[in-house]
């Protein structure tokens, strides 16, 4: 890509969008100033340098609010949604602990979810993980069951990283309000890409992620809502800053960065979901003109526009990528790490092992193209067809066996 | 991660793709791996009456460098005896292509596929023997 995240065919073409975005470069131009000429301490109180910073910061602030439907106070800045998940889920929970000690979660949330709540299970914690049913959504007759008087925190995330989906939100927020609990989301894939708004979703935090929305990467948010007032335990300590909830100067060109590309978002969102749905729609057309026996993992409907996680039944997915490495795409196939297991995300979903290994998250963005898109096409429907031709697998279906009738040697 | 050249050509240019008929007693089949680990290789030999590999033949489902080792052994097997295609360690294949550590399971799986297409064919040899007998 070019410096305006323009394809120029020198580079991989990229459709990578949910791992990170590229900073949008108004974003770039508001940021500069903060990293030279106006490099004050947001913190300093007693000259011009710091007010400058600070006022830069609060607008910053502002902006992000408005996004979500939030006042200011109740935006607190962070190292990003990893770090906000942190916070919520054990600043949270360690402050109401000695009352309730129950946290329901999902299983296919981010993993540093996941590994939070592992962690607070060794504080003393109980923690209940939903399943998925087979379109990625989790059942909220099943959520309701799983809620005790010991429930302190219910965390969904709003939009899943690997397949697009969208929970049901409103109705979880709802339904937390309603028996007095905290509701925590992960919106790091769904602020900016879909309308969130936390009062109307009774959200009462809410994790946000700087480089998923064309800002910065190294800045997120928590929200934490004021009225009915969370409290939470600091996890890290100092000067106090983000009201007691998290110390540590802050970075104003991330904080600005961010704040534009909340702005950004807040003006362009309606227009840019709809492009995109348009371009995803192409590519999932595209796909099934050209290949047989491809799976789309994950809901269509309750699915962010940018999204598409397709099987491609018969070739491996790391194979697969290897063969179009002019796309730059990623795999539910983990053949590269230690283990030989697939996406856990998919697996969650029912989808068998050997389909996961197929799988490919294609993320269409705010600088995909449509010619973008008919060159991918392109190049995945031929290395599938090629890759197929080479396949025992494929082979087999065609001779009608079954692949499930062979007793295979697991290794 | 950097594939080497000759992995990459394997993978781009893959040497004898394609299927020979399991039930021909001078073919041997050999059909390792599984689905849900994300590799299967199947891997075909022609022997002549000598017992000399004439022709090979593989198809994998796998990442590149599966798909390049079972190319890679379907060379080297041509022209070996049964019992020489037999004795291909993978650390051979693992070095030729020079697979990272996470790929060596790779090799490995190449390797069994030569010993499993051995077997079958000396498998339908005894049978045939026995059955002249």
């Amino acid at each position: 890509m070019t410096e305006q995240g323009r394809w120029n065919k020198d580079s991989p073409l990229y459709l990578d969008y949910q791992a990170t975005t590229p900073t949008d470069p108004r974003v770039v131009e508001k940021m500069l100033p903060y990293f030279s000429v106006k490099f004050g301490n947001p913190h300093s109180r007693s000259h011009h340098y710091g007010w400058e910073a600070e006022e830069a910061v609060e607008e910053a602030r502002a902006q992000i609010a408005a996004l979500i439907g939030a006042t200011p106070k109740e935006i607190i800045f962070t190292s990003g949604a990893t770090e906000s998940n942190n916070l919520a889920l054990k600043g949270v929970g360690r402050f109401y602990k000695d009352k309730k000690n129950h946290i329901i979660t999902c299983v296919t949330e981010h993993k540093c979810v996941l590994d939070t709540c592992r962690h607070l299970e060794q504080e003393g914690f109980d923690i209940t993980y939903l399943p998925v049913q087979e379109n990625g959504l989790i059942d909220l007759a099943v959520l309701k069951a799983a809620i005790t008087d010991k429930t302190v925190i219910v965390s969904i995330m709003a939009v899943n990283n690997e397949i697009g989906v969208i929970q049901p939100i409103a109705e979880i927020g709802a339904m937390c309000r309603e028996k007095g609990i905290f509701f925590h989301t992960d919106g790091a894939q769904a602020v900016g890409k879909i309308p969130i708004d936390v009062d109307a979703m009774n959200i009462d935090l809410m994790s946000i992620s700087g480089h998923k929305m064309y800002g910065p990467m190294g800045i997120g948010v928590l929200y934490v809502r004021r009225r009915p007032r969370v409290r939470l335990v600091a996890m890290i300590n100092g000067g106090g800053q983000e009201r007691g909830m998290r110390s540590g100067t802050l970075p104003t060109p991330l904080c600005v960065g961010l704040g534009e590309a909340a702005a950004i978002a807040a003006k362009e969102m309606g227009a840019e979901a709809e492009r995109l749905k348009m371009l995803r729609d192409r590519f999932y057309a595209g796909i099934n003109e050209r290949l047989s026996e491809t799976y789309l993992n994950g809901d269509l409907e309750h699915r962010i526009p940018g999204n598409l996680n397709i099987s491609f039944a018969y070739v491996e997915g790391e194979g697969l990528m290897m063969g179009i490495n002019e796309l730059a795409v990623s795999s539910g196939s983990a053949c590269t790490s230690a283990s030989l297991e697939p996406s856990y995300v998919l697996r969650a979903l029912g989808v068998e092992e050997e389909l996961a290994h197929t799988s490919l998250r294609i993320g269409l963005g705010r600088f995909t193209t449509e010619e973008e898109v008919d060159y991918a096409v392109d190049k995945i429907a031929r290395e599938v067809t090629r890759l197929r031709l080479m396949s025992p697998l494929w082979e087999m279906a065609q001779e009608g066996i079954d692949i499930k009738s062979i007793e295979w040697a697991e290794h | 991660m950097a594939y080497s050249d000759k992995l990459l050509d394997h993978y781009e240019n893959p040497r004898n793709v394609g299927a020979m008929d399991k039930d021909d007693n001078n073919v041997g089949t050999g059909l390792v791996g599984a689905p849900a680990c994300g590799d299967v290789m199947k891997l075909q030999i022609m022997v002549s009456e000598d017992g000399i590999i004439e022709d090979a033949k593989f198809k994998t489902f796998g990442c590149g460098s599966a798909i390049a080792s079972s190319s890679l052994v379907t060379e080297w097997v041509k022209g070996k005896t049964v019992d020489e295609a037999a004795m291909i360690k993978n650390t051979e294949i693992a070095q030729e292509l020079a697979l990272p550590p996470v790929k060596i399971h790779c090799s490995v799986l190449a390797e069994d596929a030569i010993k499993a297409a051995v077997s079958d064919y000396k498998a339908k040899k005894a049978e045939k023997t026995e059955a002249a007998e």
